[in-house]
Formats: structure tokens, sequence, C-alpha cells
């Protein structure tokens, strides 16, 4: 009995040591560390008794746990501190270069006015962001609501000397504004076009330095369509050639024209389809098969009895194997022609 | 009015050959004068070349009907037969079918043709085959399709449909207003 104790003793013990083992781990070779990472390399050699024994993932188990205590020890070993009941610890950077996940961005292309600039060598110059402003006695944002020296706001403008006096300066200030913040949008659209190499907006006839010989014509066919009657009395150059591509026409035959013409172009038009026409049409000739079978096993039917007893005569073999075909094809096809029989009749 | 052009001559024609094939050239070539088939109100008639020079007279907006309306295009340019062509249709008919009396009236009603209903059937008509429906006395009622070839109507049961319905002599008072 008292053996026995002792032995449960001894186990208990041995379970307790086996789970809380002992944070000093013994290594040959001192492993390396990156804590940024939280990363270690064990340059030690496996054992390779242990990787081939039956006991393999208890093997490699326990050797992730050495391996991991070291790593935490080596955690332990920096300065922690305690932020909101939790113990933390300020990780040193990381020294293992890791590759990206994504390739690296490509470079936007470039707009029309950084590649003007890269020409003329035109370097960007940082302005301030902020500016004073002598009337209000502050420091404000260069541009954007409430601005340094923001001349929308002003309550008087002077008159220029060669300006109409009865102008008003105040709509044509915002005019001015308004056009030049869609001549930006619409340089930004081009930017984007050229970028995704589109067709450039604002296509048609817009001025260009160098007209071509295919732009000007058809800036003429459009000049001399745009008259109120739609070119009609629009008169030509000796030798203008009439424009190309201006659309179709639709155009019917007169309402009574040539009887004999009309009924040819028909015919012909008959013939066309005729000839177009499948030589060979298929559901027909399987029609016309399937039509064969059936009559083929009506005739057989409607003899078959007859014969039937004579041959039954004649051998044993040749009737078995007659017999039942012809009792297969009796029963569904002779239904039917029977009622065609009686239909036919009423 | 105006002639069809000729890619509506040919959407007609194709219709119109489903029925009487090729002897759509009998409708063009007559021998008892000059027919010829028009276009007004996106309706085809086929009128003879005396009245439509009589019809000249009227105003387009006042024309209502001449000569046989044979059917309409649709919006989207398909052709669609009249009940109204059925004179023309029905002695040139290659596939016919004939009705019991008991499905006549069914059929006239515009519900399709029941294997009951059916009393004859042309030999060799193929599936989706544009037939002409008669009475057992012979006398013309309409026009569907085919549902079933003749061998597969012998063997389906009797509430089957063998032939979808299109159009059919009843129109003419179900439909009066739409016939011009």
């Amino acid at each position: 009995m008292a053996a026995c104790i002792e032995d449960v003793l001894a186990k208990a013990e041995k379970d307790e040591a086996e789970r809380l083992k002992s944070i000093s781990v013994q290594k040959e070779l001192d492993l390396e560390f990156d804590l940024g990472n939280l990363l270690a390399c064990d340059k030690n050699s496996v054992d390779a008794h242990g990787l081939k024994s039956t006991k393999k993932e208890d093997f490699l188990r326990s050797l992730a746990r050495d391996n991991t205590q070291l790593i935490i020890n080596e955690i332990w070993k920096h300065p922690t501190e305690r932020v909101e009941e939790v113990i933390v610890v300020k990780l040193p950077e990381a020294t293992t270069p890791l590759p990206r996940e994504k390739p690296p961005p490509k470079p936007k292309p470039p707009t029309k006015w950084e590649q003007f600039a890269k020409l003329k060598g035109i370097q960007k110059k940082k302005k301030t962001n902020l500016v004073w402003d002598e009337v209000h006695k502050e420091w404000r944002r260069r541009w954007g609501y409430k601005r340094a020296k923001d001349n929308t706001k002003e309550w008087l403008i002077e008159v220029p000397e060669n300006a109409d006096p009865n102008e008003d300066q105040f709509a044509k200030r915002n005019k001015a504004k308004k056009e030049r913040v869609a001549k930006n949008e619409f340089n930004r659209l081009k930017n984007v076009a050229r970028a995704q190499k589109l067709p450039i907006p604002g296509q048609g006839l817009v001025p260009t330095p160098q007209q071509s010989k295919s732009d000007l014509t058809r800036a003429i066919s459009v000049a001399k369509v745009s008259t109120a009657s739609a070119g009609k009395f629009q008169e030509r150059l000796p030798h203008e050639k009439a424009p190309k591509n201006t659309g179709k026409k639709r155009k019917f035959q007169p309402l009574i024209g040539n009887f004999s013409d009309e009924r040819q172009k028909q015919l012909d038009i008959l013939k066309v389809m005729d000839s177009k026409k499948p030589r060979i049409d298929m559901t027909k000739a399987v029609n016309r098969q399937m039509r064969e079978e059936d009559s083929e096993s009506r005739s057989n039917a409607r003899k078959g009895p007859g014969k039937k007893g004579r041959r039954g005569n004649m051998s044993g073999k040749g009737k078995g194997g007659g017999g039942k075909g012809k009792g297969k094809g009796k029963g569904p096809k002779g239904k039917p022609q029977n009622q065609r029989g009686k239909a036919g009749k009423r | 009015m105006r002639p069809l052009t000729d890619e509506e001559t040919k959407t007609m024609f194709e219709k119109l050959s489903k029925y009487i094939g090729e002897n759509i050239k009998l409708l063009i070539d007559r021998p008892d004068g000059t027919y010829c088939f028009r276009l007004h109100n996106d309706r085809v008639y086929y009128i003879s070349e005396k009245i439509l020079k009589l019809a000249t007279n009227i105003s387009r907006d006042k024309l209502i009907s001449i000569g046989t309306c044979f059917g309409k295009f649709t919006k989207t340019h398909q052709f669609r037969l009249h009940i109204t062509a059925l004179d023309f249709l029905a002695p040139y008919a290659k596939f016919k079918v004939w009705l019991k009396p008991g499905g006549e009236q069914s059929f006239l009603y515009g519900n399709h043709i029941m294997k009951s209903g059916l009393g004859r059937i042309t030999e060799n008509t193929a599936q989706y085959q544009g037939v002409v429906v008669y009475s057992m006395a012979d006398v013309p009622l309409g026009f569907g399709v085919a549902a079933k070839n003749t061998q597969e109507c012998r063997r389906v049961d009797p509430m089957s449909i063998v032939v979808f319905h299109q159009a059919d002599i009843g129109e003419y008072i179900r439909n009066e207003d739409m016939l011009t």
C-alpha cells in the first residue's frame, strides 16, 4: 500500500516537472535573434535519430518549445513597462529584410506640365502654407477658403481706364474664375486620356495650329450643310467634289412604276431563296426513314397472325426469334393504326 | 403606300414560303392580271394593278385598307401573317391539317389543336412546319405551326398539342378592328 502511494506521488511530481519545464535551455550554438520580426534562427544540427524515431512528433514539439522559450527569454532581457495592467516590451527594429507582398506601384505617367517642366528644367519650389494677411492682421492659408488676400471678397473694384464703364467687373471676375476652373478640368481630363491612350477629348473641329487636309475638307462639308436649308441651296465651286460619308438616304421605288420589273425582281429574290435551301433536309430524311419503318412494321403485323401458325410448323428456332421481335413491334404500333382508321371513317 | 424594299420582300416571302413553299410564284406571276404587294401603315396589301391605280386618288391618312391584307411588319421588322391572307394561302397550301367537328370550335376560339381534335394530317409534315387548318368538309379555318411531325402525332396521347394556333377565322369576330 505504501509503495503504491509513493508511486502515485512520484508520478504526480514527474508530471508537474514535465508541465513546468525549466526556462533555461541548453544549446551548443547560440541562436540568432531578430526580435523585431520575433524571429530566431537555430543553427544547431538536428538530431537525425530523433527525427527518424517513432516519437517524431514529440521530438519536433519539444524542439519548437525550447526555441520558443529562448525567444521569450530574449524578449525578457529588454526593458518592460506596464500599460493598463499589461506588461509590454518595446521590440527593437527588425533587421531581416522581408520581401513586399505586391509589386511596387508603377510610376504615374507624367502630365503635360510635368513633361514641359522636365524639358525646361523647372524645379518645384516649396511655398509655405500660411502667409501673413495685412488686412486681417493674422496668418492665413495661401489658397482656399478664408485665404489671405482674397480678391473675391473685395467690396469695391476700380474700373480700369480702358474698360467699358457699364461692364460689371464683379461678374467679369467670376466668369474668368469659372473659365480657369473649366480649363483646368479639361486639361486634367486630357492628361487622364493621354495616360490611358484614349482619344483625347475635344475632338471635332477644335482649333489646331496646323490643320490636315482631311480636317479642312470635313470643316468645309460641315460648314456647307450648316445653313437654314441644310445646304440645299449651297453653291459648289467649279471642280469641287461631292462630300464623302455624308450618310445614306432611304429611297423607295415609285408607287406606280414598272410592274413587270417589280415582278422580275421578286422572282429573282425567290430564286435566290430557293438556291440557299439545303439540298438534303435532315428532318425530312429522318421522317421518311421513320415512316418507312412504320409501314414495314405495320405490314408485318398484318401478315403476322396468318404466318405465325405456318412458321410454327416449320421450325422452333425460326419461330422463337421472329415471334419475339414481332410481338414487340405489334403492341404499340398496331394501336395508332386502328385509331387512324376510325378517324378517317368519321 | 409604297412598294416593299428588297429586305422586306425577303422577310415576307420567307414567312409565306413556310405555308405555300415555291407556290409564291403563282401569286406574283398571275395570268389573270398584274398583282403586287404594297406597304401601307406597316401592313402589306396584295392588290391588283387596277385597284392600286384607283387607290392613288385617296390621300394617305384617309386610306384604311385596299386589296387583301397579308399581314404586318412588327416594330422589329418581323412579318406577321393575318387571317385575311388565308384566302390566298389555302389553295396553295403544301401541308394541311383537318379537324374533327369536335375540335373545330376550340380552334376557332383561338386554342391550340390537341391530338383529340386532329382528323387528318398531311404525310411527312415536319416539326414546326407551317400548316393550313381545314375542317373535315375542306373549309379552311386558319393556319398554325405543327408542334410534332406526322409520325410523332400518331404516338402522342390525346391531350397533347399537335398544332400551335396562329390565326383562325374566328378572329373576324374577335379582332374585327385589328383586321384592316
